[in-house]
This record gives C-alpha cells, structure tokens and sequence, in this order.
C-alpha cells in the first residue's frame, strides 16, 4: 500500500528551482531513503511533504491527506527529525518530552521512547549538556513522540561519530520494525545502503533514479575492478585488448583494470600466458557510490 | 491541559534558570532605587520635583529600567535564538503552531514585569517612605498599556532581524533611546522641553506612570498632557507597531 505518493512535484524560489520534477510513492512499513548531493532539493521536497511548504504545482498524498489542506491532522500522524534544530539550552531532555508528548492526541510513553533510544539516563540532564549524539537521539524521540505512522527523517547522522552512526541507524532500524514508515533523507552512501528498502536519487531538484540500493548499483552495469602489482612489467595492450576490459590505470607499480564479465578470469589467464605473477590481487564490486556518481556525474561527499 | 498553558509552564522554568534575565529584569530595578535611597540628600524634599523627593520621582524610571530589559533585551534576543536554533521550525513541525511558543513567551515577561513592578513600589513604600500610588487602577493601566507597547517594540526588533547578532544590536539601540528618554540616565527636569514632551509618547511612558503613582507633575516644561492621552498614544502605538510585527514575522 501507498502512504506517500509524490506527483510532478515543482518548487521554485525566485529565480532558483528547488525541486524541478520530482516524483515517487513510499509503501507502508518500508525505510524510503531520498539520496542527493547537498542543494539537489531533498530537504526542499520533504518540506513540502510535511506541510512546511506549499509546492507551486504537483500533487502530494500523505496518509490519504492533502499536507497543504490538512496540516492539522497530518501532524499528528507524521513525526519529523529536521536537521539543524535544536532545543533550549536550559530546558531538560524530561522537560522536553514532556512537553511535546502534551502536543499529541495520542502521546507515546516518554519514559519508554528515551529508554529505547538509550539516553532514560539523562532525563533531568539541560539540552547544553548533551554530546552530539545525545542530541540527536533527543531529536529522533521528539520526532517519534505523537506514535506518528511516518516519521521524516532529514540529515540524521550529519556530525556524529562512527559509533554514534552506526547506533543510530540500528535505532531507525528499530523504528521501523515497530510499524513506522520512514522517510530518511540523506547525503551518505554507506548510510542509504545499508538503511533504505528503496531509494530516490535526487540531483539538481529531478528523480534520477528510484530503485532498491542493489538495483541502482546494478543498473550502473556489473563493473568490478581488478587490482594487482605485476612481477615484471606487462604491456598494456595484452589487458585492453580483452573484451571484458574497459579501463587500465597505473597507480604506482600497482595495475587498475575496469571491465565487466569474468574480467578476474580473463585478466588471470593473460598474465599466466605470459608468466607475469600478480602480487597483491584484489578485486572490488561497483558500490552504491559508484552508482550515485554515475548517476549524478558527481563525488557524494 | 492546553499546550499553551503548557509552554508557559516550560517557558518560565527557563526564565527563571537564566541569571542574567532575573537578575536584571525583575530584581535589579528595586536594588537599584533601594541603593539610591540609601543616599539620605535623595530623600529629601526639593524643589526641583515639585516638593517630592528624588527617590519618589525617579522610581518610575528605576521600574522602566526592568520593564525595558525585559521588553528590548530579554525578548528580542530570545525569540530571535528560537528562530536562528530552529526552535519555532521543530514547533512548526507539531500540531502546536509556534505562535503558541511566542504567547508564552510574552506571558512569561508580563508576569516577570508585574514581579519587578510590585518588588519597586512595595520596597519604595516599605523602605523609602514613597507613598503607594495614589490612582491604583491608572498606575496598573498605564503600566500595562506602556508594557505592552515596549514588548510591541521588542516583538517587531525579533520580527525584522535576519539574525542573532542583528537582534541584539538593535535591541541594545532601542533600550538605549527608551532609557534616555524616559528619564533613567538623566532625571527628567534635566531633559530639553521638547524632548520631555516627547518623551511622555515614548514607551513605556514614564511620565504616566509618575502621575498615577504620586499625583505630582514633575516636569519644568509645565503640566503633562492628559493621562488619558498619554495612555491613549501608548496603546495605538503598541497596536500599531505590534501589528507590523505580527505582519513582518518570519517563523525560520
């Protein structure tokens, strides 16, 4: 079943267009991630899909709702983590959930909600005392606090530790284990491959592709690369000769090979044909940030 | 209960936690004149004020001193961090619209304002021999009334500033204009003519709140105009400036 449903989205300041065309449907109980360079019009779109932004044409559906004409009930029934917002410094994190839970027609249990995002400890701890990560477990809580359907979450893990990341995406993990819907907007790679079921590519405010991770880096073409440090030199024109081979580079003494097919087993047969031993052999599948440059013709982060 | 309510229970617990706004919003204007009065040449009679001490004259202006930091210092530079620390946009995001946020707010420097007020008249009553004010029901609306035009002012300063530091400096700059005039820096006999007539129009309006309070008019440059129109001014202009605010508001 559909839950959002995103048609010929348009938003536009001034001169500027934040999203130019963007279209997409996230299904119930899934993790949607909407991937893109930084300005691409990620956070613009999921704005406009919060009811923060009224778009200037295309069509939104969001639990049935319109968010522009019903806002009021969308909510209560949307949980949304914006990046770059804060609290007061001196209020307490209790404080806080306490007062948000009384915003919600069904509040979920505070003590329970810290308790899962592992910071119960800090109930009477002021917001200026928090680390980073403390924060934004604060920050996804309050996101979760009216026991929203979808939660919207924009730039989750910017600035946090590798530790901090990796416990926050077993959070969303979690989050979504326990029926949420969640939209996660995001400029990390590693982040959308590892968390997202299905994932928009964004860039320069038009869907460049909609996939599952595994999909995307499969329509970039099954490209390996072959690494090896040859024991005599080879010449070049025995590997781009083969079929399977794209690209040959030198890094150092080492031989870059890009191709595709049984590229392993063509470039191992050339060299033992020659007796040329390849020290070092490595070989590496395309990844997720492969596909994203291939798709946006640019380096992620 | 209503989120309102709620957020003016959360909004004062912040209050109160920040030194700076307690300290000098709501105790310093009553320090301050208890620390004048100490002075015993102050206290006593003088022509310059029509036969009142200086104590009885200038503690309006002891009271306009905390009304303005609370107005034109504490407000402006709050609501412009909640704004620039995306306070009002994680509000926005609730189905609490952030207006709700900034009611609170105000409510809180009201009920800080009427602490500092009752603090100044109380202590110059119990420990200066400054009478209670003579006209009770026009000292409180004048007191209101002129409140709420320097918050009208304080809203509008967070409403146009694009940013923290801008709030800050504007609302020092405005501070400044409403203490000068209101007799604070300087006392009002002091003042050109033409400024102490201004300077009745001028928020928070001391020179009603010296009329209600002894019934004395103070002022070389003759009798004061009108209470009522005084008070009057005051309250277009809380109006008027209020609604531009309200009108130039930018959530985020």
């Amino acid at each position: 079943m559909d839950i959002i449903e995103v048609t010929n989205l348009h938003k536009r300041y001034g001169a500027t267009t934040a999203v130019d065309d963007v279209s997409f449907t996230v299904e119930a109980g899934e993790i949607f991630g909407i991937l893109g360079p930084n300005g691409a019009g990620k956070t613009t779109t999921v704005e406009c899909l919060t009811g923060l932004r009224a778009p200037d044409r295309g069509t939104l559906r969001v639990l049935g709702l319109d968010p522009g004409r019903d806002r009021g009930e969308l909510r209560q029934r949307v949980g949304v983590q914006l990046q770059e917002s804060r609290l007061p410094d001196r209020q307490t994190v209790g404080e806080a959930m306490e007062l948000y839970r009384s915003f919600y027609r069904r509040p979920a249990d505070g003590g329970r909600l810290l308790e899962m995002l592992g910071i119960a400890d800090k109930r009477t701890t002021q917001y200026r005392k928090l680390s980073g990560g403390q924060k934004q477990r604060l920050a996804i809580a309050l996101a979760l606090v009216g026991s929203p359907e979808v939660a919207v979450l924009d730039e989750l893990t910017t600035g946090l530790d590798p530790q901090a990341r990796r416990d926050t995406w077993d959070l969303v993990e979690h989050v979504r284990d326990a029926g949420v819907t969640v939209v996660l907007v995001t400029h990390f790679m590693d982040e959308a491959e590892r968390l997202c079921d299905r994932l928009a590519v964004i860039d320069s405010g038009r869907v460049t592709a909609l996939d599952t991770p595994a999909g995307l880096v499969a329509r970039v073409g099954a490209q390996q690369r072959v690494q090896f440090r040859p024991s005599v030199p080879v010449d070049e024109r025995l590997l781009t000769d083969l079929p399977e081979v794209t690209d040959l580079r030198h890094h150092g003494q080492h031989v870059v090979v890009t191709g595709t097919g049984n590229l392993l087993q063509a470039v191992t047969s050339v060299l033992a044909v020659h007796h040329v031993v390849a020290h070092d052999l490595r070989v590496e599948q395309a990844s997720l940030d492969d596909a994203f440059i291939t798709l946006t013709g640019r380096r992620s982060v | 209960m209503s989120a309102l309510y709620r957020l003016t229970v959360a909004e004062t617990r912040l209050f109160l936690r920040d030194p700076v706004s307690v300290g000098f919003g709501v105790l310093f204007p009553a320090v301050l004149l208890l620390g004048l009065g100490a002075i015993p040449a102050l206290r006593e009679p003088a022509e310059e004020f029509g036969g009142a001490t200086f104590v009885q004259s200038w503690a309006p202006a002891a009271l306009a001193l905390g009304l303005g930091i609370l107005a034109l210092q504490q407000i402006p530079v709050v609501v412009a961090t909640y704004r620039e620390r995306g306070i009002l946009r994680r509000m926005s995001t609730t189905p609490v619209h952030p207006g709700a946020m900034l009611a609170a707010q105000l409510l809180v420097a009201l009920g800080a304002a009427v602490v500092a007020g009752a603090l100044v008249v109380a202590s110059a009553w119990l420990l200066l021999d400054v009478p209670l004010p003579r006209q009770p029901l026009e000292f409180a609306v004048a007191f209101v009334v002129g409140f709420g035009a320097l918050l009208a002012v304080g809203v509008l300063i967070a409403a146009v500033a694009p940013t923290l530091r801008l709030a800050t400096g504007l609302s020092t700059l405005a501070y400044v204009g409403a203490m000068f005039t209101g007799g604070v820096f300087l006392p009002q006999f002091l003042l050109p003519d033409a400024l102490v007539r201004i300077s009745a129009y001028v928020p928070p309006g001391v020179q009603a709140l010296l009329d209600t309070w002894s019934g004395v008019a103070s002022t070389t440059a003759g009798a004061s105009p009108p209470l009522m129109l005084q008070v009057g001014i005051m309250a277009v202009l809380a109006g008027v400036v209020g609604g531009a605010a309200a009108t130039l508001f930018r959530w985020e």
